[in-house]
C-alpha cells in the first residue's frame, strides 16, 4: 500500500441491528475514503449511526453489506484474531468514556497499546506525556485524574502505538468547554505530527468545523 | 503483547488487595482442609502397609489355634517333621506393644528388619538380647532389653528372635506358623497330625485397612466438606474480581487483544493464583495434619487397634491430590466467568452488572437445581445401598439444602419490606433483599458450616449418651480377671462363690457363623444379664431359652451383615441349629458376635477353658486383695470395671477430637467466607449507600445498619440450618452409621447445645460484619461525593 492511499474505504457498507420493532437498519450503503493525515468529522443526531461506522473503521464490528479497508486489509470475513491484529496495529479507538485499565498507572496506561503492538517507544511516551502534561501524572491511577486528563491518557495512548488511523468517539464530549478545547487542540497537534488519519465523531458543530473535511450522517447514509 | 495483557491482567489484584487476600487465603484454607484430611490418610495407610510388610499379614497362609491362641512347640516339631515347611511366630504385649518373636532362618518374611537377618551379621540378630522397633515405639516400653532402632518396623511393633521373646514374655509355646508358599507335595494333612489346628489362607487375614476404611472415608467427607465451604469463597471472588473487569476486558479487545489469547491468558492468570493459593493450602495442611495426628492415630489404635505412627511425612500422594484439587477447583470455580467472557460481544456494556440485578431467571435454574438434588438425596434414600450411596445421598441433601437458601430468604425479605412502616425500614429490607445475591455464597457457605456442625454434634451427643448406657450394661462386674492357668480359674470358680462373689465365667472361640467371621461367647445367664442387658429387639424369654441352650443372642452387626432378626433360626454346628432370641447394640464393636449359654458353649467346645472372669462384688477392693493375696494372681491382670469405663470414655472422646476441630475450623471458614464476601462488596455499596447518605441518614446509622443486615441474614441461615443439620444428624445415624460399621444410632435432640451453636454464628457472622461497618462508619464524605462527581 502506498502512503498516499486512502488508510480507510467504505464501499457501500450497511448494517442492520435486530429490534423489538424489527430489523433497524443503521447505515446504508455507506461510501468513504479517508487519506493519511486527514481530519475527518463526523457528524449526525443520535441514533443515526455514527459509532456504528466509527466501531466498523476500527475493526471492532463488522458490515453486513459492502466492503472495508483498513490500511490495505479488506475487513470482510476476517476472523477475531486477524481483526484484532489490525486493531493493535493500525487503528487506535479514543472512547468518549476513556476506557483505561483501573489497576494499571498512567504511565503504563499510556505504553500498554504500543506494548501490545509490538512497538513501545519510551522517548515517545515521555514526549507525549510531556506535551500533554501528564508527567506529573505518571505514577498515579486513572481513578485519581479529572476526566480531562483521563482523556490526555486515552489520547496519549492512542497515538503512542503509532496507529495509521486514529478514531475518536465524542472525546470531548465529558469535558467542560475550556477543557475541551485544550484536548482538541492537543489531539489535532500530535495527529499532525504523526501523520495518522482522524475521523472523529461529534455532536458539535464548532469542534467539526475544526476538521479538514465533515462529513453528516443522517437516516443512515452520508450527506 | 502476552507479558503486557497478562501484567495488566495481573496489575487488577494488585490494586485489589482484598480480593487477592480472599481469593487465596480462601483457597489456601480449602485446600489446607483437604490436604490435611489427606495427609492424614496418608500416614494411616503407610503405617497400615508397613504393618502388613512386617507381620506379614494377607501374604501367606497361616496356621493357628482352632481355638485358644497358643500352639504347643511340640505340635511345631510334629509339623516340621511331617514335612510342612512352617516358621514359628510368638506374639505378646509389654504397656501396649505388640512384641513378635520370629525364626530368621525359616521365616517368609522379614519382620522390617531383613537388612539384619540377611544382609547384616545375623549371628549378632540370633545372638544377641536385642528388639527391633521404630524410634517412636522404642520410646513407648522398658523392657531392659536393649532396643535397635530400625524405622522400617511398622508403628507399635517390637521384633526379635523368638527365643528371646519367649524368654521376655515368659512363655513356652507359640502364637502362629507361616506357611512357606512352596511346600512338599508328599505330606500328611493337617488334620491328620494336628487336627486342634487349622490353616488359615492368607485372603482370610484381617486387613486392618479395610476395617478402617469407613473411618478414613468420614475424614475425606469432611475434607471435601470443608474444602466446598472454602471454595465458595473463591468463586465469590473470582465472580466479583470478573465482574469488576468487565470494562477491561472490553478496552483489552479494542485494543487489539483477540478474545483466544484473552482466555487464554486469564486461565493461566488464575493457574498462577491457584498455585500459589495451593502451595498456602499444602503448608496450612501438613500443620492441621500435624495438630490432628496424635488423635487420629489415638482414635484407630482404640477403635480397631491399629496402630499409626504419630510423626507425619511429606507425602506426594496427599500433597498432589491437595494441589490437583486447589487447582481443579479454582478453574471450575472461574469456568462460568470465562464462559461467559468468551460469549460477551467486545461492545456489550463495560458496567459492572450489580450482583442485586441477577435476574428472576436465575433463581429459577436455582430453585430447579436444589429441587433436583434434594429428589436425588430423597431417591437415594429410598433405594440406594452401600456406604458409598450414603455419602451420595448426604452430598446431594446438603447440596440442594445450600442452593434453598436465597431462595427461602427472598420472599421472606419481600413480605418484610412490603410490611415495613418508616422509609428506612422500607429502604433497609429493600436493599438486604438486593444483597441476597452477592451474599448468597457465603449464607450457604455458613448454613452448611452451622448444619455440619449440628448434624455431627448431634450425632456425637446422641453416640455418647447411648455409649455410656451402654457401658454401663456391658461393663456390670466390679472386676475382671484374666487368669494365667486352669489352677486360677478352678480357684476363681470354686472358692470365690463362697464368699457371696458371683463369678461369671467369659468364654469365648473365633467361628464361623452366618458365613459371617464371628466371636463365640458362651455365658452364665443370671441377674446379671438379665437386667443390666437392653435388647433393640427380643423374644420375651430370651434370657431363658439362652439358658436352656435352644437360642442365642446376636449383636447387631452380625444381624444386619447376615441379614437375621429375632426368630431366625442359626446353624451353630452340622446339626445344631437354635434361634435368635434377641439382637443387642454393641457400639464402637467392628466384629460379628452370638451369645449362647455357658452349657451349650462347653457342650460345642469342651477344650476351651475359661480365661477371663467377671466378678461382682460390693467391695472391689478387698476382692481385689483377695486375689492377689490369696489366688496368686497378679494385680496387673485385675482391671477395675471402672477404670475400664473411664479408658472406654476416653477412647470415645478422643475419636471425635478431631471432628470435632474439623467441625471447628469448617465454622472458622465459613465466617471467613462472610467476612471476605462483606469486604469485597463495600465498594460496590458505596454508590448504593451515597444517595442514602446524601438524603440524610448518618455514616454512623449506616454502618449499625450493615451490622443489623448481617444479624438478619444470621438468624435466617441458623433458622434453615436447624432442620438441614438434623437431617445430616438423621443420615449419619441411620443411614451412613449402619453401612460403615454395621449398628444403628438412636437419635436424641440437643436444644441447649444448637442455642449455643446459633449465638456462636450469629457472634461470627457480626463479628465478620464488623469491619465492613466500621469501616462504613468512617468512609470519607469525599468518597461518597465521588458517586456523585462521577455522575455524567
Amino acid at each position: 500500500m502506498k502512503d498516499l492511499d486512502p488508510v480507510l474505504i467504505f464501499s457501500g457498507v450497511s448494517k442492520s441491528f435486530a429490534s423489538a420493532d424489527g430489523l433497524v437498519q443503521v447505515l446504508r450503503g455507506v461510501d468513504l475514503a479517508i487519506s493519511p493525515g486527514e481530519t475527518v468529522a463526523l457528524t449526525g443526531e443520535s441514533g443515526s449511526g455514527k459509532s456504528t461506522l466509527l466501531h466498523i473503521a476500527g475493526a471492532l464490528d463488522t458490515a453486513d453489506q459492502g466492503t472495508v479497508h483498513l490500511a490495505g486489509h479488506n475487513l470482510a470475513g476476517m476472523s477475531d484474531a486477524k481483526r484484532a491484529a489490525v486493531r493493535r496495529h493500525d487503528a487506535a479507538v479514543i472512547f468518549q468514556q476513556f476506557n483505561l485499565i483501573p489497576s494499571l498507572s498512567v504511565a503504563d496506561n499510556i505504553a500498554f497499546q504500543a506494548r501490545i503492538a509490538g512497538r513501545a517507544d519510551e522517548a515517545l511516551i515521555t514526549d507525549l506525556a510531556d506535551r500533554l502534561g501528564l508527567s506529573d501524572q505518571l505514577r498515579k491511577y486513572p481513578e485519581a485524574l479529572s476526566g480531562g486528563q483521563q482523556q490526555r491518557v486515552a489520547i496519549a495512548r492512542a497515538i503512542a502505538a503509532r496507529p495509521r488511523l486514529l478514531l475518536a468517539d465524542e472525546p470531548t464530549g465529558n469535558l467542560d468547554e475550556a477543557t475541551a478545547a485544550e484536548v482538541l487542540d492537543e489531539l489535532l497537534a500530535l495527529v499532525a505530527d504523526t501523520g495518522a488519519a482522524l475521523l472523529l465523531v461529534t455532536h458539535s458543530p464548532a469542534i467539526a468545523a475544526r476538521m479538514g473535511r465533515r462529513l453528516h450522517l443522517s437516516k443512515g447514509r452520508l450527506v | 503483547m502476552n507479558r503486557a495483557c497478562l501484567a495488566a491482567l495481573l496489575s487488577h489484584w494488585i490494586r485489589n488487595p482484598l480480593q487477592l487476600f480472599a481469593f487465596l487465603a480462601g483457597l489456601a484454607l480449602a485446600t489446607g482442609l483437604w490436604s490435611g484430611v489427606q495427609a492424614i490418610n496418608a500416614e494411616a495407610r503407610a503405617s497400615y502397609d508397613a504393618a502388613a510388610a512386617t507381620l506379614g499379614d494377607g501374604q501367606f497362609d497361616q496356621i493357628v489355634p482352632a481355638t485358644g491362641d497358643a500352639i504347643s512347640q511340640e505340635d511345631f516339631v510334629t509339623l516340621r517333621r511331617a514335612g510342612w515347611l512352617v516358621s514359628p511366630v510368638l506374639e505378646g504385649q509389654i504397656n501396649g506393644v505388640r512384641i513378635l518373636g520370629f525364626d530368621p532362618l525359616s521365616s517368609p518374611i522379614g519382620f522390617g528388619v531383613s537388612e539384619e537377618t540377611q544382609t547384616g551379621d545375623l549371628s549378632a540378630f540370633l545372638n544377641g538380647d536385642q528388639l527391633f522397633a521404630n524410634a517412636e515405639t522404642a520410646g513407648r516400653f522398658q523392657t531392659g532389653i536393649r532396643v535397635v532402632i530400625n524405622p522400617a518396623v511398622a508403628s507399635g511393633i517390637a521384633v526379635g528372635e523368638i527365643g528371646m521373646v519367649q524368654r521376655l514374655l515368659n512363655r513356652s509355646y507359640l502364637s502362629r506358623l507361616f506357611v512357606q508358599p512352596d511346600q512338599p507335595l508328599q505330606r500328611p494333612a493337617l488334620a491328620d497330625i494336628a487336627p486342634h489346628l487349622r490353616l488359615k489362607a492368607a485372603s482370610q487375614t484381617a486387613d486392618v485397612g479395610e476395617l478402617t476404611d469407613s473411618f478414613h472415608l468420614n475424614l475425606t467427607a469432611f475434607g471435601l466438606l470443608s474444602f466446598a465451604v472454602g471454595i465458595f469463597i473463591v468463586y465469590s471472588t473470582i465472580g466479583l474480581a470478573f465482574e469488576q473487569r468487565r470494562g477491561m476486558v472490553r478496552t483489552l479487545r479494542a485494543l487489539g487483544i483477540s478474545l483466544p489469547r484473552l482466555i487464554t491468558l486469564m486461565f493461566i492468570e488464575v493457574l498462577l493464583l491457584a498455585l500459589v493459593g495451593a502451595c498456602l493450602g499444602i503448608f496450612l495442611g501438613y500443620i492441621v495434619a500435624a495438630m490432628l495426628l496424635p488423635d487420629v492415630a489415638v482414635t484407630l489404635r482404640g477403635l480397631y487397634g491399629a496402630d499409626v505412627a504419630g510423626t507425619l511425612q511429606f507425602r506426594a500422594s496427599w500433597w498432589g491430590s491437595g494441589m490437583a484439587i486447589a487447582i481443579l477447583g479454582s478453574l471450575a470455580a472461574a469456568a462460568a466467568k470465562l464462559w461467559q467472557i468468551a460469549s460477551m460481544p467486545i461492545l456489550a456494556s463495560a458496567q459492572p452488572r450489580a450482583w442485586a440485578m441477577r435476574s428472576g431467571r436465575a433463581r429459577g435454574v436455582q430453585a430447579i437445581l436444589a429441587a433436583t438434588s434434594l429428589l436425588s438425596a430423597a431417591g437415594l434414600a429410598w433405594f440406594g445401598t452401600g456406604l458409598m450411596a450414603g455419602f451420595a445421598l448426604l452430598g446431594c441433601f446438603l447440596i440442594g439444602a445450600a442452593l434453598t437458601v436465597p431462595l427461602l430468604m427472598h420472599p421472606f425479605l419481600a413480605f418484610a419490606a412490603g410490611a415495613a412502616r418508616t422509609p428506612v425500614a422500607r429502604w433497609f429490607w429493600a436493599d438486604t433483599r438486593q444483597q441476597l445475591p452477592g451474599l448468597g455464597l457465603a449464607l450457604m457457605a455458613l448454613m452448611l458450616a452451622i448444619s455440619a456442625n449440628v448434624g455431627v454434634s448431634t450425632m456425637v451427643s446422641s453416640f455418647r449418651m447411648t455409649f455410656v448406657a451402654f457401658l454401663d450394661q456391658r461393663l456390670a462386674p466390679e472386676l475382671y480377671v484374666e487368669v494365667a492357668n486352669a489352677a486360677q480359674a478352678n480357684a476363681i470358680e470354686t472358692q470365690l462363690p463362697d464368699s457371696g462373689i458371683v463369678v461369671l465365667p467369659l468364654l469365648a472361640v473365633d467361628a464361623q457363623i452366618a458365613k459371617q467371621p464371628t466371636r463365640l461367647f458362651g455365658v452364665r445367664v443370671g441377674p446379671t444379664y438379665r437386667e443390666n442387658w437392653v435388647f433393640l429387639d427380643a423374644e420375651p424369654d430370651a434370657w431363658d431359652r439362652v439358658s436352656a441352650g435352644t437360642a442365642a443372642v446376636a449383636n447387631e452387626q452380625l444381624a444386619r451383615r447376615a441379614s437375621l432378626w429375632v426368630g431366625d433360626s442359626v446353624a451353630l454346628g452340622e446339626e445344631l441349629t437354635v434361634t435368635l432370641a434377641a439382637i443387642v447394640a454393641d457400639y464402637g464393636n467392628p466384629r460379628g458376635q452370638l451369645v449362647v449359654g455357658e452349657a451349650l458353649f462347653r457342650r460345642l467346645h469342651p477344650e476351651v477353658a475359661p480365661r477371663q472372669f467377671g466378678l461382682r462384688t460390693d467391695d472391689p477392693a478387698s476382692l481385689r486383695n483377695t486375689l492377689v493375696s490369696d489366688l496368686g494372681l497378679a494385680d496387673s491382670a485385675i482391671t477395675d470395671q471402672s477404670a475400664l469405663k473411664a479408658i472406654s470414655l476416653q477412647v470415645f472422646d478422643r475419636t471425635f477430637t478431631v471432628t470435632a476441630a474439623l467441625n471447628v475450623l469448617t465454622l472458622i471458614v465459613a465466617g471467613f467466607a462472610m467476612l471476605m464476601s462483606l469486604l469485597t462488596l463495600a465498594d460496590l455499596r458505596v454508590p448504593q449507600l451515597a444517595p442514602v447518605w446524601a438524603l440524610g441518614i448518618t455514616r454512623l446509622k449506616l454502618g449499625q445498619l450493615e451490622l443489623l443486615r448481617t444479624g438478619v441474614f444470621a438468624v435466617m441461615v441458623c433458622i434453615i440450618a436447624l432442620p438441614v443439620g438434623l437431617g445430616m444428624a438423621w443420615v449419619l445415624l441411620a443411614i451412613i452409621n449402619v453401612e460403615a460399621f454395621g449398628w444403628r444410632l438412636p437419635m436424641f435432640l440437643f436444644p441447649g447445645e444448637y442455642f449455643r451453636l446459633f449465638l456462636l454464628s450469629l457472634l461470627a457472622a457480626i463479628a465478620a460484619a464488623s469491619w465492613p461497618s466500621v469501616r462504613l462508619m468512617r468512609l470519607p464524605p469525599a468518597r461518597l461525593l465521588k458517586v456523585f462527581a462521577n455522575e455524567r
